[in-house]
């Protein structure tokens, strides 16, 4: 064998030495969705044309990030969520995390907030201020942003059935901290779909449902533009044990569907698409992740100029916020969570995320407490400040395997958009349980694949401690549900009924007909008419979703 | 056959470990009623009757099972239905499931449980008697 022959680059020298080689058993080699590779990819491995798979950031198909100087500009928000007994509590916690740096504020609310019952409700028995905050009325949210001047941050609110009556409570504070609602900035969730499809967070059925976001998406786009009226979000997808790809193709579906409601409506495309924004889960699989938010940025871009007539190059731009996966945190050593965080933290920074929460490392025991909080904010502003990563645009682009995972993701995309289309859609296909199918058996396959030690959970199906010791987590106070019961009592009791009566009583006439339902709920709101009448008028008039149970 | 109700109590809709508990344990040859979502107690004491439960698996992650299984287990009580298994599943801080195992709940099994070990339980717990 001559020098030059064994300097020589091989692809099929290497294939042969590979192969030759032994491989470690046991572990799987794909990615934590299931996917296969090569174990090396190289300019055969994937095909890239540069400037129209790529080209530069803030230009289109904006694969390379959404904004011409990404973080060198503007560091992505560090936006914790919190929310846990009454709105006295939840605004405390709101203030300890802006002075810790935080830059934005991000509400959780309890369950039957969410599910549309006041306190006092039967069914909210023992779930009142569990999960997060407690808002029953007007009242529970001007407490809740209590010297916090909301011309000045920005809120994030996570709620979905009851969303409109969420943001009718926040532009009245607003109003009444002398706040124009056209300087409100923040997001609110209301995405109704993957309630459906994944957190079964519903109250009506889909079609009302999408009836009221599309009033939202209306009303906003007039009254309140600097908001964000839906938050598309695949995080709940993915932590209900979908892959990587079924986040991607279902978020995208979703999204894809409020525009055309909102395009039958009679809107412009340009009018709303701005204000569309998204959220995706930041997983444990690291390349799978950053190739999934470019993916996502660009088949955004590609549908909105294509397929719906976008000409501002503000609708084109997909901004998403990124959490980092609660379903990846174990319960044993949990201290080995911050380190998970990290990775994940990472992955969606340079994944190019306009804004992240890191989760705290005791939240697969209880909710966090103030110091596991402080440690999750503290990983975003080591990422921030420490590591250099923020000095450099999308610093993966151009890695064979990352431009392969990126295409990959958009190929298994594109490849559900077809399915959803053959089922009727996604309305069509949430009916037929097509969606909660897809993502049990993923679930269930991942779950199995762990049971069979084929992968490997540090701490848990491997280098397990024997004493393994819970870290001291937050109780919630179990009176501050008799507290709030009493605050939604007062209210009932001192407020005019005889205005809240007549709120509602037009409330219904305008569930009746197709009337934009939002000047109405900021009217009830203003009259003190709690979430859970408001709820209990449109269940009246809708009646309720109850999904066909399958597993 | 040993026949196993898993019921999601509350208002909560995370369903994950639910639905994978239940395939699990229909794959290893068990009937199993899945309630689905947002059971009120009375309505999962009453699966449990009209089923003929052997034992009843509850799913719960919202925080709120101090006060949820207490109902359900005096529910069944009610019913002369002490026989039947209660086991638990969820994010169940330890002091808490102390106490629940305390009141008559046979196993809680938390976030890393195996299907297998929950399986397992139940077979030598519902095993008929000879």
């Amino acid at each position: 064998m001559s020098g030059r022959e064994s300097t020589e680059p091989s692809l099929e020298g290497w294939r042969e030495a590979y192969a030759a080689t032994p491989k470690r058993t046991g572990e799987l080699h794909t990615t934590i969705s299931g996917l296969e590779s090569e174990p090396l990819a190289t300019p055969e491995t994937v095909e890239v044309d540069y400037d129209s798979d790529l080209g530069y950031p803030g230009q289109f198909p904006y694969t390379r990030g959404v904004y011409p100087s990404m973080y060198r500009g503007r560091l992505w928000t560090m936006r914790q969520f919190a929310g846990f007994g009454t709105a006295e509590e939840t605004n405390e916690r709101f203030r300890y995390l802006l002075e810790h740096g935080q830059t934005g504020l991000s509400t959780a609310f309890d369950m039957p907030t969410l599910m549309g019952y006041d306190s006092d409700h039967p069914r909210s028995l023992g779930e009142v201020g569990r999960e997060g905050v407690a808002i029953d009325s007007l009242n529970d949210m001007q407490t809740l942003f209590a010297g916090i001047p909301l011309g000045e941050v920005s809120t994030s609110m996570t709620i979905n059935s009851p969303a409109a009556m969420m943001l009718a409570f926040y532009a009245c504070v607003g109003e009444r901290q002398g706040v124009a609602r056209d300087k409100l900035r923040g997001t609110i969730q209301t995405d109704i779909l993957k309630e459906y499809i994944a957190q079964k967070e519903f109250i009506f059925p889909p079609e009302p449902s999408m009836r009221l976001v599309t009033d939202m998406v209306e009303w906003c786009a007039k009254e309140m533009p600097l908001w964000h009226p839906i938050s598309i979000s695949g995080y709940h997808i993915r932590e209900a044990g979908s892959t990587a790809a079924q986040e991607l193709a279902f978020t995208l579906a979703n999204g894809f569907t409020y525009i055309e409601w909102a395009l039958e409506r009679g809107l412009d495309i340009d009018d709303f698409a701005p204000r569309l924004s998204f959220f995706f889960n930041a997983h444990l699989d690291f390349f799978e992740e950053i190739g999934k938010y470019r993916a996502a940025r660009r088949i955004w871009a590609r549908e909105l100029r294509d397929r719906y007539g976008a000409r501002d190059p503000k609708s084109l731009l997909m901004r998403f916020h990124t959490q980092t996966a609660g379903v990846s945190l174990t319960a044993q050593q949990p201290e080995v969570n911050i380190v998970r965080t990290t990775i994940e933290a990472l992955a969606a920074v340079l994944g190019g995320t306009q804004s992240l929460h890191t989760n705290s490392y005791d939240e697969a025991l209880a909710l966090p407490t103030e110091d596991a909080v402080r440690i999750a904010l503290r990983t975003q502003q080591v990422i921030a400040h420490e590591t250099g990563v923020v000095n450099q645009i999308d610093p993966l682009g151009g890695s064979y395997y990352v431009e392969y995972m990126t295409n990959e993701m958009e190929r298994q995309a594109y490849a559900y958009f077809e399915q959803i289309d053959a089922l009727g859609g996604v309305v069509e296909a949430i009916k037929q349980n097509f969606f909660q199918r897809e993502i049990a058996d993923a679930a269930f396959r991942y779950q199995t694949e762990v049971e069979q030690q084929q992968r490997v959970i540090v701490g848990v199906n491997r280098y397990q401690l024997e004493d393994d010791a819970t870290p001291t987590i937050l109780k919630i106070d179990p009176s501050l549900e008799g507290k709030q019961i009493a605050r939604v009592t007062e209210l009932k009791a001192r407020r005019d009924n005889a205005a809240v009566a007549a709120a509602l009583a037009e409330l219904k006439v305008g569930a009746m007909s197709d009337a934009n339902l939002m000047p109405l709920i900021v009217e009830a709101a203003r009259a003190d008419v709690t979430l859970g009448e408001m709820c209990d008028t449109l269940r009246e008039v809708w009646g309720i979703w109850r999904e066909t149970p399958t597993f | 056959m040993i026949r196993v109700v898993i019921a999601k109590p509350g208002l909560d809709g995370h369903d994950r470990g639910a639905k994978i508990i239940a395939r699990a344990l229909r794959d290893a040859g068990m009937e199993v009623i899945y309630t689905g979502l947002h059971q009120t107690p009375d309505q999962i004491v009453e699966t449990a009757l009209q089923e003929d439960a052997d034992a009843v698996g509850i799913s719960i992650l919202s925080g709120a099972h101090m006060t949820l299984v207490p109902r359900i287990l005096d529910g069944l009580k009610a019913q002369g239905l002490e026989d039947v298994l209660v086991v638990v599943g969820g994010t169940i801080p330890e002091d808490d499931a102390a106490e629940l195992r305390e009141l008559g709940v046979a196993a809680v099994f938390t976030p890393g449980a195996h299907t297998s070990e929950i399986v397992e339980f139940l077979r030598e717990k519902c095993a008929p008697v000879a």
